[in-house]
């Protein structure tokens, strides 16, 4: 392969100043030219970077940084530090090109009147009749082949006659140039009215500098593309992060019982920036399951972030950062203020936020996300132990995270539900955890339930630490595994010889029980042995879900 | 999000990434990798290969955070320039390739299609960076198709406005562009 020593490399392609000329800045935009440095700065080069191939053509200074002007790729539109509104405008550009049209004729400057260029320029006109499009001379530029221009009636008139009088009779009211050139956008992108657009196409046939803009913004309408981007892959993340840690193992890591959090978080960071204002204010039933049967709320979208941020925020505090309920808008604080409970957090949060909860909603959880991770990340290994209260028990930080992990998907997946995206389980390891997290909680939730007489009572006493009567639950699918469920004590332990009693699901379905989004008699598991130790577990892994 | 990007966010993930924090690599990542995938994407319009240029990409900065001068833009530009780069070294690669085996293409074919690949890429990295005004008006008049008077209305701003800012909108993507032109004869050569 050749290439880079061709005639012209795409470098200067890609960079070199055009060989037509840039569009003339208007008479009124002159003033600021001369104002701003004519000297064509060139952008320093930036270095080849050792282990990256090295690619000569590759133009790095094409990228303008929108708060990096001088950036700017050669051939900005002169018109464009005049043009841009002060809250736009960067800045003046430093390298605007050193004007190429400086030696058009004056007939071509945009802001005279139609008509006055013919006046300066009689010459022109004698070789260059005015009705192009009747029959352009072989050697004549054609029309913009999009310019449907109306086919002059014979004219017995001469050029200069013509040329004096056709235009407004054709065009009535006459457009000002000003206004016509201020259309040329709204013109390349076909959002401007029929009238509108005829005087435009009609315009562009003899004012050569609005003809050149044209074309180009045409062009650059062709750069514009309507298909969506992909949606990213959600494990890239991971493959990628794990690349970088082969490359450079990190000095600093995120704990491993702290990845799920990560993983799902920005799981649902990423489905949160893909969709629409609209879509924030999709209703939203959350459902739990309280005593024998599922519950619901209805909220929206934005409502579900309402609920995720603030019972986030319990393990924020627990780790002594700031509570988003007590900076938040709801920090008229009674005394038992800020609440520990999640379901009383997030009403706090409800009753506190201007409704509706808009999109707004999604910077603080994602800030305080990462500000967890990042914790977490500093924190030293105790603190997978530290306490996180939530009211009427607590968790260890591990766990804590482990089940905001769990949350952040259930809830992610009600929100894809919501705007109807599809949305995928977390990874086989991130379940395993979520369901291993499940199973060791189920004793104490089924003893929860005996002491409130929703369970029946114990038919063993076992000794603390002495295997009991057990339930083998078999979780099938990525992330599945097998469980020993101590089932009359919370204190005994679970073991495959004491096994009374077998359950068998998939890993989502069992999730979904634990969410409280089946019901235990929906809940597609095989079963067999002791149809009330099944009916009891069942029943306990719902009653872990809540609000 | 990311064009409010501060200075100071972007010299403090550079030092955390050199304190070699890993969570840090993964803020880096939930704000860029949309950024660099459909970069890489619009070059090589190939999903594996658009994965590929991303882990190299991010690898690299995870390993030389020091290569980031500040002085010399913003960071979401520098991640641009560093895609952009490897993943027109993977299409070059990739045609070569294809040149060994078939003997199918030539130097002048490879060259138009990086140069158009290149152009694609820098047209998208100026629509998601451009003034989120300007944006929002192309938003409105190529995707949702309205006219610049419903632009004017839905953004809440005067006719006059919608038109400058679709206006300067593609004037700021034609700089993409502007090889483009050269080949052309002055004025009027090419179909619109």
């Amino acid at each position: 392969m050749t290439g880079p020593d061709e005639e012209r490399g795409p470098d200067d392609e890609i960079r070199g100043a055009p060989r037509i000329p840039a569009p003339r800045p208007a008479p009124d935009d002159w003033a600021d030219l001369s104002a701003a440095p004519s000297a064509q700065t060139q952008p320093p080069e930036t270095g080849t970077e050792p282990g990256m191939s090295p690619d000569p053509l590759a133009d790095l200074d094409a990228y303008p940084a929108p708060d990096v002007p001088a950036d700017l790729p050669a051939d900005p539109s002169a018109d464009l530090t005049q043009d841009l509104p002060a809250d736009l405008a960067p800045e003046v550009p430093a390298d605007l090109p050193a004007d190429p049209s400086a030696d058009l004729p004056r007939d071509l400057a945009p802001d005279l009147p139609a008509d006055q260029p013919r006046d300066l320029a009689p010459d022109r006109l004698a070789d260059q009749p005015r009705d192009l499009a009747a029959d352009p001379p072989a050697d004549t530029p054609p029309d913009p082949p999009a310019v449907a221009r109306p086919s002059a009636p014979p004219d017995s008139r001469t050029p200069v006659e013509r040329a004096a009088g056709d235009h407004a009779a054709e065009v009535t009211p006459r457009v000002p140039h000003s206004v016509l050139k201020s259309l040329l956008g709204a013109w390349a992108l076909s959002a401007c009215s029929a009238e509108e657009t005829c005087a435009v196409e009609d315009h562009l046939t003899e004012c050569a500098p609005c003809a050149d803009e044209a074309l180009r913004l045409r062009d650059a309408v062709g750069l514009l593309h309507s298909e969506r981007d992909l949606d990213l892959d959600p494990l890239l993340r991971s493959r990628v992060l794990e690349n970088c840690l082969g490359r450079r193992p990190a000095r600093i890591p995120v704990p491993s019982w702290a990845t799920p959090y990560d993983s799902e978080t920005a799981r649902l960071d990423a489905l949160l920036r893909d969709i629409g204002d609209a879509e924030w204010h999709a209703p939203v039933r959350l459902k739990w399951f309280e005593g024998e049967r599922q519950v619901s709320r209805r909220t929206t979208v934005a409502g579900v972030m309402g609920h995720l941020l603030p019972v986030d925020g319990l393990v924020a505090t627990a780790l002594g950062l700031d509570d988003p309920l007590a900076t938040g808008p709801a920090s008229k604080a009674p005394a038992s203020f800020p609440p520990q409970s999640p379901a009383e957090r997030t009403e706090a949060y409800w009753n506190g936020a201007y409704h509706p909860p808009t999109r707004k909603v999604r910077a603080p959880w994602r800030d305080q996300s990462h500000t967890l991770i990042r914790t977490v990340s500093f924190a030293g290994r105790g603190v997978a132990e530290l306490s996180v209260p939530y009211g009427d028990f607590a968790l260890p930080l591990r766990d804590s995270l482990l089940d905001r992990a769990f949350e952040c998907w259930v809830h992610a997946d009600d929100i894809a539900n919501a705007v109807d995206y599809p949305y995928d389980p977390p990874s086989g390891a991130h379940l395993h955890g979520m369901v291993d997290l499940a199973a060791r909680l189920l004793p104490a939730a089924l003893a929860d339930r005996r002491r409130t007489g929703l369970a029946a009572p114990a038919k063993q006493l076992v000794t603390a630490g002495s295997p009991g009567r057990t339930l083998h639950l078999e979780v099938e699918g990525s992330g599945g595994g097998h469980w020993y469920i101590s089932l009359d004590s919370p204190a005994a332990v679970g073991s495959p010889e004491h096994t009374v009693a077998q359950v068998a699901l998939d890993g989502v379905e069992f999730c979904q029980l634990v969410a409280g989004h089946v019901s235990p008699e929906e809940a597609a598991a095989g079963q067999d042995g002791d149809r009330e130790a099944i009916r009891d577990v069942l029943f306990a892994a719902a009653s872990l879900s809540r609000l | 999000m990311a064009k409010d990007t501060p200075p100071r966010w972007d010299r403090r993930m550079q030092q955390r990434l050199a304190r070699g924090e890993a969570a840090a690599l993964g803020e880096l990542y939930d704000r860029f990798a949309s950024l660099v995938h459909s970069l890489a994407h619009r070059v090589l319009d190939d999903e594996a290969a658009a994965d590929q240029v991303t882990r190299e990409v991010f690898g690299y900065i995870w390993e030389n955070p020091d290569a980031y001068d500040p002085k010399q833009g913003n960071l979401r530009s520098w991640v641009a320039k560093l895609t952009q780069r490897q993943a027109v070294h993977r299409l070059r690669q990739a045609e070569a390739e294809v040149y060994e085996e078939t003997g199918e293409g030539s130097a002048e074919e490879l060259e138009q299609k990086v140069r158009r690949a290149s152009v694609a890429a820098r047209a998208d990295y100026i629509v998601t960076s451009m003034p989120a005004p300007l944006r929002a008006a192309l938003e409105l008049a190529y995707f949702q198709r309205r006219d610049y008077r419903q632009t004017a209305a839905d953004l809440g701003v005067t006719e006059d406005e919608a038109r400058r800012r679709l206006r300067l909108g593609l004037q700021l993507l034609s700089t993409a562009n502007t090889r483009s032109l050269e080949g052309s004869p002055p004025g009027y050569g090419r179909t619109l």
